[in-house]
């Protein structure tokens, strides 16, 4: 007993001590809810500043609307020009890093092996960090002029343009998700298959992809939810016209694009300052439910293999 | 027959290998391409004037260095702010989040965190920090809409580093009568660090060429370098978009000199990092 109450007195006050771990302890409880909180107060502050738009202009006539003349006299501010254009741009970066992005990660999951699967993991690892503006000046220089040309068009900020950079950068999401979807299916599906005869092509396509059917499916998602939600990118090369757009060889006005462009030059507090929250609590929306099913679909597969 | 069929799966075989390599190749070489292109444009304009001098004449002369210096202040103060909460969150998710649907919540609420357009945080800076809390566009505001940007990745490079410390450890300073608190601090949290310090450089390296949020919260077309934190700031990747896009094109070696130097000090920090955590990997084994 004695020498408990002798360690005790040489760490100093044991009530002091204990207190001051309950209030560090409670804090890092706290923080675990950080993520919780900001997401929390994104949805309320972009709401709140939504508030004017959705009084005087109205829902109905904001994602219905088909013109977008923030500044002219008689303003009108329909999200339908940007949401067509963001859509355009989305389905030409799917189509171009799906494929591709699918490809390699079969390759770097399936094939690759040792170094060559080290380098590949961390190149795109890498490119990931690759600043997006750099890919928006790298398309202004190199694909508007060229794509002007060759496509016959008269610009090459267009909906198309923006979407092969936006596809660019979709690729690391997909293909490390992808990837790891591969990874985590377990090896006796793998040996138990090329046990029966089949090459590794075989079991890849006939039994490892379809296992890993789900994982693919979120990995595709998250690619997507980015693709929607580029922002210099777009803004650098779509072009930022007000039409609804029948084909993406023009220029295109898309949701991130037209906030980040418009609101550094709108009066605060203004209508067209509270359309803009508006149309980025339109773009949060659509992204929250993207990530969510991703979100679900992973935690789901993920516990289906930890049995 | 048999054989027939062995054949032609062993020829299917060979070109499903060489597509999907192709396609490997491909997304690599995009990258390889970029990072050239840039070093062979931008080399040439790399100077010690080219660095510390301020824009001249509207940005067709002079240097770069209001935007070099507004870029390490803001992912200084983005480090301050995000690393605290970040570490924190990590902790609390890998010490003592029990198997709950709160603790399943925040999960979800970190994933999709991540997965936030870079604009949307703009805009939520520029209500909550710039208007709301009335720092004005500001060094402050930005880094704090930066860390909002930065914390899912510190997050979860905290959490999984804190997982690969094995339970021996922790259980070893609990049987020495450490409380809880004092073991996760003084043993797991150090054995950890190398971890939590190369994941979160490597989302400091990703805050730092961001430009969509600091576009409404931090940044101004030209700004001498700010005395304090609450006054705005030049930055490299909106210097950057700035010099693109606008009209009269400045002289393209300086574009290209400032793009690579965004580049490459991205790029540094980034392989740096990683390197050190796959040497730190190799050498610590548990």
């Amino acid at each position: 007993m004695t020498d408990v109450s002798l360690a005790r007195r040489r760490n100093g006050r044991p009530s002091i001590r204990r207190a001051a771990e309950n209030v560090v302890t409670r804090i890092i409880h706290l923080s675990g809810l950080a993520a919780v909180i900001i997401l929390g107060a994104i949805t309320v502050f972009l709401a709140l500043n939504s508030v004017r738009a959705l009084r005087d202009v109205g829902i109905f006539d904001m994602l219905a609307g088909s013109d977008w003349f923030p500044t002219s006299h008689n303003a009108s501010y329909g999200f339908l020009p940007a949401i067509t254009g963001s859509l355009w741009v989305t389905a030409v970066a799917l189509v171009l890093c799906v494929p591709l992005g699918l490809a390699a990660a079969i390759y770097i999951s399936e094939f690759a092996k040792g170094r060559i699967k080290d380098i590949a993991k961390s190149v795109i690892e890498f490119q990931a960090a690759v600043p997006s503006v750099v890919l928006g000046l790298l398309g202004i220089y190199l694909l508007v002029p060229r794509f002007r040309v060759w496509l016959g068009l008269d610009t090459g900020l267009t909906a198309f343009t923006a979407g092969i950079l936006v596809g660019i950068m979709a690729l690391p999401t997909l293909i490390s998700i992808a990837e790891d979807a591969l990874h985590a299916v377990p090896a006796d599906l793998r040996t138990g298959s090329l046990a029966l005869g089949n090459t590794r092509w075989q079991t890849t396509f006939k039994v490892v992809l379809p296992a890993a059917s789900s994982g693919i499916f979120a990995a595709v998602m998250l690619a997507l939810g980015r693709a929607i939600g580029e922002t210099m990118v777009v803004l650098m090369l779509a072009g930022n016209a007000g039409i609804i757009l029948a084909t993406p060889f023009v220029s295109a006005r898309t949701m991130p694009g037209t906030i980040a462009g418009e609101m550094a030059e709108v009066v605060q507090g203004g209508e067209h300052y509270s359309v803009l929250f508006a149309m980025a609590l339109v773009l949060f929306v659509i992204t929250f439910a993207v990530n969510l099913v991703a979100d679900v679909v992973l935690e789901r597969q993920r516990r289906r293999w930890r049995r | 027959m048999s054989r027939l069929r062995v054949k032609q799966a062993r020829a299917i075989e060979a070109v499903a290998k060489f597509v999907t390599g192709a396609a490997t190749l491909t997304v690599l070489s995009v990258v390889v391409f970029v990072l050239g292109f840039i070093l062979y444009q931008g080399a040439g304009s790399i100077s010690w004037e080219f660095l510390t001098d301020r824009p001249r004449g509207n940005m067709t002369a002079g240097g770069i260095w209001p935007a070099l210096y507004g870029t390490m202040l803001l992912t200084f103060y983005t480090a301050l702010f995000a690393l605290p909460v970040g570490v924190m969150a990590g902790i609390y998710l890998a010490e003592y989040a029990k198997k709950n649907r709160l603790t399943r919540i925040m999960r979800l609420a970190i994933a999709n965190m991540a997965g936030v357009p870079s604009i949307v945080y703009g805009l939520f800076g520029l209500a909550v920090f710039v208007l709301a809390m009335g720092l004005g566009r500001s060094v402050i505001a930005g880094s704090l809409t930066l860390a909002c940007l930065t914390l899912p990745v510190i997050i979860t490079a905290t959490e999984e580093a804190l997982n690969q410390v094995p339970r021996d450890l922790r259980q070893a300073a609990l049987a020495l009568g450490a409380s809880r608190l004092s073991t996760i601090l003084r043993v797991v949290l150090p054995a950890a660090a190398p971890g939590i310090v190369t994941g979160s450089i490597l989302g400091l390296s990703r805050a730092a060429g961001e430009t969509a949020p600091i576009l409404v919260t931090a940044v101004a077309f030209y700004a001498p370098i700010p005395k304090t934190a609450f006054e705005p700031t030049m930055a490299l990747p909106y210097h950057l978009y700035i010099m693109a896009t606008q009209a009269p094109k400045p002289a393209p070696d300086i574009v290209w000199g400032t793009a690579l130097v965004l580049v490459a000090g991205v790029s540094i920090i980034n392989v740096a990092a990683a390197t050190w955590r796959a040497r730190q990997r190799r050498r610590i084994r548990w």
